[in-house]
């Protein structure tokens, strides 16, 4: 303990005397802290606004048509799947997801949003915020995401016109905002919610799905009676229901088009800027213990242990990692004020505590073989004595 | 009364240098008791600073003993040496004696934060004996912003605050204008005097032999000549002349 308070002592007066070169490290561990923090919420954001609502299902596994790859746009199920779907042992429900994509024109800005098409009550469609779900049959009726509705304005009982392209022509239809729903972003847009009838008229369509009223869902939310039954009741799908293939949320959720692609990318980003950090940190306090060798040989020569030298600087080193994290981070949290809400920025508490664990091993880590080298420091020959 | 605070018996350090051995400290033997001050003298590679580098456990010799207030440095690991450099040896370098980044007072008060000895008392102690080293005003300044001497004197103060068995000093003097080394030598040999210790100073200048109680010349190695009265050691300080 004597040892401790005396490293401490050193190590503290060395960072006060010496603040101005301390501080410009701690201001590079800031930056790297910055360019850390705000890569981990970029992943989180892009990750969310590609994941959310497939993330958020009331449900534990997702039918897809046989040989889709799990991939939601290429599944376009039979009608009737659902039903066989409900009827197999283990399930408590199933409905029925629709997907596409189309336009609300009747906002100062065109804005591009996901037009889901599932049914109210089951399995695909979240839980309300407020307001009421829409009616069945085409009611021109739609749930919004609560951050469309924030961002464009709007409250329940407005009514939004949207664009779809069907064959060679534009058709606009009004849907009424009866409800709001809350994180509920798909393929990287906000979504709204209509009654499966609906979304057959007012999604894009091409010439020859003109001809067609029945709606093709492309997947199946699964929920089931028993969420430990998984794999049992996935088995039991396979060999009941004919052309499907079954998978887990994660598995769908890394099977979204450019999920994983994108998430390694984002994640490759945030290990160089660590190890970026982890190389000058090292370099910096490298050059520092052999500016210092003269000065730890006297203090070897004097009667300090190898523990005081050593201990003393893995603290300097905590001390100024933790003041360079902690000014990144203040840093981070006053960019963040300002940014545009268009970009997909997300802050998640536990991918910014993990990364602000990581930035804080980083320094004793880069210290390391400083650390080790002062400790191996030879008084005699420190002081060119021998 | 005196006391025996540093004995060497026999003492032997060789190297090997392509393929030959050298005897950088060939069978000295001295001792040097509590309150007196002794110079080692020689020429550049006569084994001044070798034998010193043993005297301060920070070698270990050849064969032969070293006792320093009767403790046998040979029988010691290396944990209990850096315990008797911390409790009962005093130091001063040549230069980068001081931790730059503590003021004066911090730099002596040091010694006793390495022994747990600091308190109220010593940190007193402390600024009492650098204002007696003519520091009085220079307490709360670093390293840096005090002259070469004036550091000397400081390193003087550390070696001594904590009431050592023996002080040695390497070349003191070797950065310093000749007033400057008159002063720092003439302090030092009366606060080892005053202070009851067993004094070694390693010089080249052999003008700084008038203010030591005995010197002790080497050459290749061997103590080849002791002076104790003060006559000869003032024929031998006013040679250089």
């Amino acid at each position: 303990m004597k040892n401790f308070f005396l490293a401490a002592y050193l190590a503290i007066k060395e960072v006060i005397r010496n603040r101005g070169r301390f501080l410009m490290v701690a201001l590079v561990i800031a930056l790297i802290t910055l360019l850390v923090l705000f890569i981990a919420a970029l992943g989180e954001g892009l990750s969310n606004a590609n994941r959310q609502y497939v993330a958020n299902l009331d449900a534990q596994l997702i039918v897809f048509l046989e040989k889709s790859d799990f991939s939601i746009t290429a599944s376009r199920l039979e009608t009737n799947t659902v039903k066989s779907v409900r009827r197999v042992e283990g399930v408590a429900d199933a409905g029925p997801i629709y997907t596409s994509n189309t336009e609300i024109v009747s906002l100062e800005e065109p804005l591009k949003i996901s037009m889901l098409g599932v049914e109210a009550d089951r399995p695909g469609m979240p839980a309300l915020l407020e307001g009421r779900y829409f009616r069945g049959g085409e009611a021109r009726e739609a749930v919004m995401d609560k951050s469309v509705a924030e961002r464009s304005n709007l409250k329940i009982g407005d009514e939004i016109r949207v664009r779809s392209t069907q064959g060679t022509e534009d058709q606009f239809y009004n849907l009424k905002i009866v409800g709001l729903v809350d994180k509920q972003a798909y393929f990287f847009q906000p979504t709204i919610f209509v009654p499966a009838a609906t979304w057959e008229l007012v999604r894009p369509q091409s010439e020859s799905d003109l001809n067609s009223d029945t709606p093709f869902p492309n997947i199946i939310a699964v929920k089931l009676d028993d969420p430990t039954q998984i794999e049992q009741v996935k088995l039991r799908l396979l060999s009941q229901v004919a052309n499907i293939e079954v998978a887990d949320i994660e598995t769908t959720i890394n099977n979204i088009p450019g999920y994983t692609a994108q998430q390694g990318t984002v994640q490759t980003q945030g290990f160089f800027t660590l190890l970026i950090g982890v190389l000058v940190i090292g370099g910096f306090f490298q050059i520092q213990i052999l500016q210092k060798v003269p000065q730890i040989g006297v203090l070897k020569a004097i009667g300090s242990s190898n523990a005081v030298v050593g201990v003393s600087a893995v603290l300097q080193i905590i001390i100024v990692t933790a003041i360079g994290v902690g000014i990144g981070a203040l840093l981070t949290f006053l960019f963040s004020l300002g940014l545009p809400s268009a970009i997909p920025l997300e802050f998640n508490g536990t991918r910014s505590i993990f990364a602000i664990i990581l930035l804080l091993l980083i320094g004793p880590l880069g210290g390391l073989v400083s650390i080790i080298y002062a400790v191996r420091i030879e008084p005699l020959k420190a002081l060119r004595l021998g | 009364m005196s006391n025996i605070a540093l004995e060497v018996r026999d003492l032997v350090k060789t190297f090997q240098l392509d393929g030959s051995t050298i005897n950088a400290v060939d069978q000295v033997s001295f001792q040097v008791n509590s309150g007196e001050f002794v110079a080692l003298v020689g020429p550049s590679g006569s084994g001044k600073t070798t034998l010193l580098s043993i005297l301060a456990a920070l070698l270990t010799p050849t064969s032969g003993q070293v006792l320093i207030d009767g403790q046998d440095l040979a029988k010691m690991n290396e944990k209990q040496r850096v315990k008797l450099r911390r409790e009962k040896i005093g130091f001063t370098f040549q230069s980068n004696n001081l931790i730059p980044f503590l003021t004066a007072k911090e730099n002596v008060e040091f010694m006793l934060r390495l022994n747990g000895d600091l308190n109220h008392a010593g940190r007193i102690r402390s600024g009492e004996l650098l204002a007696r080293l003519g520091l009085g005003d220079r307490l709360n300044n670093l390293p840096a912003q005090m002259s070469g001497g004036q550091q000397q004197r400081v390193a003087i103060a550390r070696a001594l605050i904590h009431q050592p068995a023996v002080v040695l000093a390497d070349e003191p003097t070797a950065s310093l204008d000749t007033e400057r080394a008159f002063q720092v030598v003439e302090t030092f040999a009366h606060l080892i005097h005053e202070n009851n210790r067993a004094g070694v100073i390693v010089t080249h200048d052999l003008r700084m032999c008038q203010y030591v109680d005995r010197v002790l010349q080497m050459q290749d190695g061997k103590l080849v000549r002791e002076y104790t009265s003060q006559k000869e050691i003032m024929e031998l300080a006013q040679a250089i002349h």
